[in-house]
């Protein structure tokens, strides 16, 4: 069991007006899962993952990640977790325009103590190699393909091979094609044993995972593996 | 790795916004030349000064006529004319036991003319004893004597400048000039001394005191009477000896009621150093708020920045940045600001101060060209400082943005 939620609620308290944002979402993750969430806007898919992926803290229930009651870390602990066990690929990609593809792919490096940056390079270009951005690794992101600065923001949430990868929207900005090649990328990375959570709204997109979570009003209201999962490829 | 990786960062973001970085450091720039640039130039006024007054002799003392209280300049100094002190008074003075020279000085202007050559100098009637208290010598010919003196004899003595105004390469010694009207013979040049309490020496003529005092102006007072005393550790007595031996001869029985000063250049030198110390300062000080409007540059420009790099923050915080991370990032981002506007500044601030020298060594002062590195290390400290205080406060802003909100941020 990678990850354990028990009874979260998250609630956002604005000049004292409380907008409840999750009720009570207890599920568990397993080593090497693919799993979607759905949702439509404001259904909590959102903070979910910015509790899953510790960006922010549930306002009561319990986190075991590996085993460990997270609620009990300190912010650079936190971040430090952040930076070794999870990897996130944003919509929006969120490469740094001026920084090279194979500096982007980096930059988590930069915060992780003790790294062997020679080796890290190494594992960046061979990273990059395998979803077929080799030939791109001086280019600057403005100068890639939607998909293929996808691809780079995979490569930069891998570098450090975390225990888990968050996916917010990762075909949200492209066409069908590559919005293919990008899942296509997932889900090799999910045979290879990583474990997966994404969110979506594409019924297409939730179907190329072995399981959907459906949220509404900040609860689970479907929890069901997929059938017939879309072999991207 | 982390360090190098956020230098390069920190380098790549300047060189992709030249002109705004240049600007940004343009008001620290301004600051740290304008610091170093105007300690230069107090210091050198501060030498000047004082090599100008130091430059009279050592050993000296002055009395002027009219009261001057220990710390503050003579009525003289105001251009008051003071009638008090006599010739009388310096042959007192010239019988106390350390004196080794004395002499009386009495100060006109007027036209000084040889054939159709004609054009107004300064004239200063003295004693025989000038060229020993003032250090000095003649050219060519001799000085005044003391016969002369007495007996009002019309010879003058020119400064170098003169004579060669009025003599171009000819030998003056024994022409007659005229001074006011009245023809005197000329019997000596006087070595070439430049600028002196800010008088250039060189263009003054020097007659026997009591002929000037008598034939040329109708007067019975002096300027001033200068003294050299034998050895320093007398001066101090000296000057109360020469303070009682003046009171006896005004009849003053009241020191209070004294109607002369009577100071050393040691204590010439003290209040003018004092004064100029002060004025250093307060320029010093003026200078210094330009780097404080520089800092407030810097400030505002790093506002900019955090705001336009809010997702590249959150993108930041998102994979792992700590607070102490982007504290760190937009710190050096700052103070490398700061300290590159400050190494330019510096070079800028030099390379006025010695402008200025040697303008002002054109015109015949002995300016000299003073950077301390006092002052270079001052206004480094204080540029680097300021860049890191005033960026402070956006890179605490940075570091405390919510890496969700910094996210979404458009």
């Amino acid at each position: 069991m990678l990850i354990k939620l028990e009874n979260i609620t998250k609630d956002y308290i604005d000049e004292e007006l409380v907008t409840p944002a999750l009720h009570g979402v207890s599920f568990d993750i397993k080593q090497g899962e693919f799993i979607a969430v759905m949702g439509s806007s404001g259904s909590g898919k959102s903070t979910l993952m910015h509790i899953i992926g510790f960006l922010d803290r549930a306002t009561s229930g319990e986190y075991f990640f590996d085993k460990e009651n997270i609620s009990e870390f300190d912010d650079d602990k936190l971040a430090q977790i952040r930076n070794q066990k999870v990897g996130f690929i944003f919509q929006s990609y969120n490469l740094l325009a001026r920084t090279s593809v194979l500096d982007n792919v980096l930059l988590p490096t930069i915060y992780t103590p003790d790294i062997d940056s020679k080796e890290a390079e190494e594992k960046a270009r061979q990273l990059l190699d395998k979803v077929g951005l080799s030939h791109r690794i001086n280019h600057r992101p403005n100068q890639l393909s939607g998909g293929e600065q996808q691809r780079v923001a995979i490569v930069r949430a891998l570098i450090n091979q975390p225990r888990l990868i968050l996916a917010d929207e990762p075909t949200g900005n492209l066409d069908s094609k590559s919005g293919q090649e990008v899942m296509e990328v997932l889900q090799d990375l999910n045979e290879e044993g990583h474990t997966i959570l994404m969110v979506t709204h594409e019924k297409y997109v939730a179907e190329c995972a072995q399981r959907i979570i459906i949220l509404k009003d900040g609860r689970i209201i479907s929890d069901q593996r997929v059938a017939n999962q879309h072999a991207a490829k | 790795m982390y360090l190098f990786n956020v230098l390069k960062l920190t380098f790549d973001n300047l060189l992709l916004q030249k002109s705004r970085s240049f600007l940004t450091m343009l008001g620290i720039v301004i600051g740290v030349a304008a610091v170093i640039s105007i300690m230069a130039v107090g210091a050198g006024a501060q030498d000047l000064l004082l090599s100008q007054v130091s430059a009279m002799g050592s050993n000296l003392i002055g009395v002027l006529p009219g009261a001057a209280d220990e710390a503050g300049p003579p009525a003289s100094a105001f251009g008051i004319e003071i009638t008090t002190l006599k010739h009388e008074d310096a042959l007192a003075i010239e019988e106390l036991p350390y004196i080794v020279a004395v002499c009386s000085y009495i100060k006109g202007q007027g036209t000084i003319s040889y054939f159709n050559k004609s054009k107004s100098f300064d004239y200063t009637g003295v004693t025989s004893g000038y060229t020993s208290v003032e250090d000095t010598s003649v050219e060519i010919g001799r000085f005044i004597k003391s016969e002369e003196v007495n007996g009002m004899d019309r010879v003058v003595v020119l400064g170098s400048k003169v004579k060669e105004e009025l003599f171009g390469q000819d030998d003056p010694i024994n022409k007659r000039i005229k001074i006011n009207q009245v023809s005197f013979k000329v019997i000596g040049v006087m070595k070439e001394r430049g600028v002196v309490t800010f008088q250039n020496q060189d263009e003054q003529v020097f007659v026997p005191l009591i002929t000037a005092q008598k034939l040329l102006l109708g007067v019975d007072h002096l300027t001033f009477i200068r003294a050299k005393v034998d050895k320093p550790e007398n001066i101090d007595l000296t000057i109360s000896q020469v303070k009682s031996t003046v009171r006896y001869q005004h009849h003053i029985k009241d020191p209070a009621k004294d109607d002369f000063g009577v100071k050393s250049t040691a204590q010439a030198l003290d209040i003018l150093g004092s004064i100029t110390q002060a004025l250093k300062m307060f320029l010093v000080a003026v200078a210094a708020i330009s780097l404080l409007v520089g800092g407030i540059g810097i400030m505002n420009i790093m506002f900019v920045a955090v705001n336009e790099r809010t997702r590249e923050i959150g993108l930041r915080k998102a994979i792992g940045a700590r607070r102490k991370d982007i504290l760190i990032q937009f710190l050096i981002e700052s103070g490398i600001m700061t300290l590159i506007g400050g190494i330019i500044g510096i070079i800028l601030g030099i390379l006025i101060a010695l402008v200025i020298s040697i303008g002002v060594k054109y015109f015949g002062y002995d300016w000299r060209f003073i950077v301390t590195p006092f002052s270079v290390v001052i206004s480094t400290t204080v540029a680097v400082s300021v860049g890191l205080i005033f960026g402070l406060w956006p890179a605490n802003r940075a570091s405390k943005l919510n890496p969700i909100e910094a996210l979404r941020y458009e």
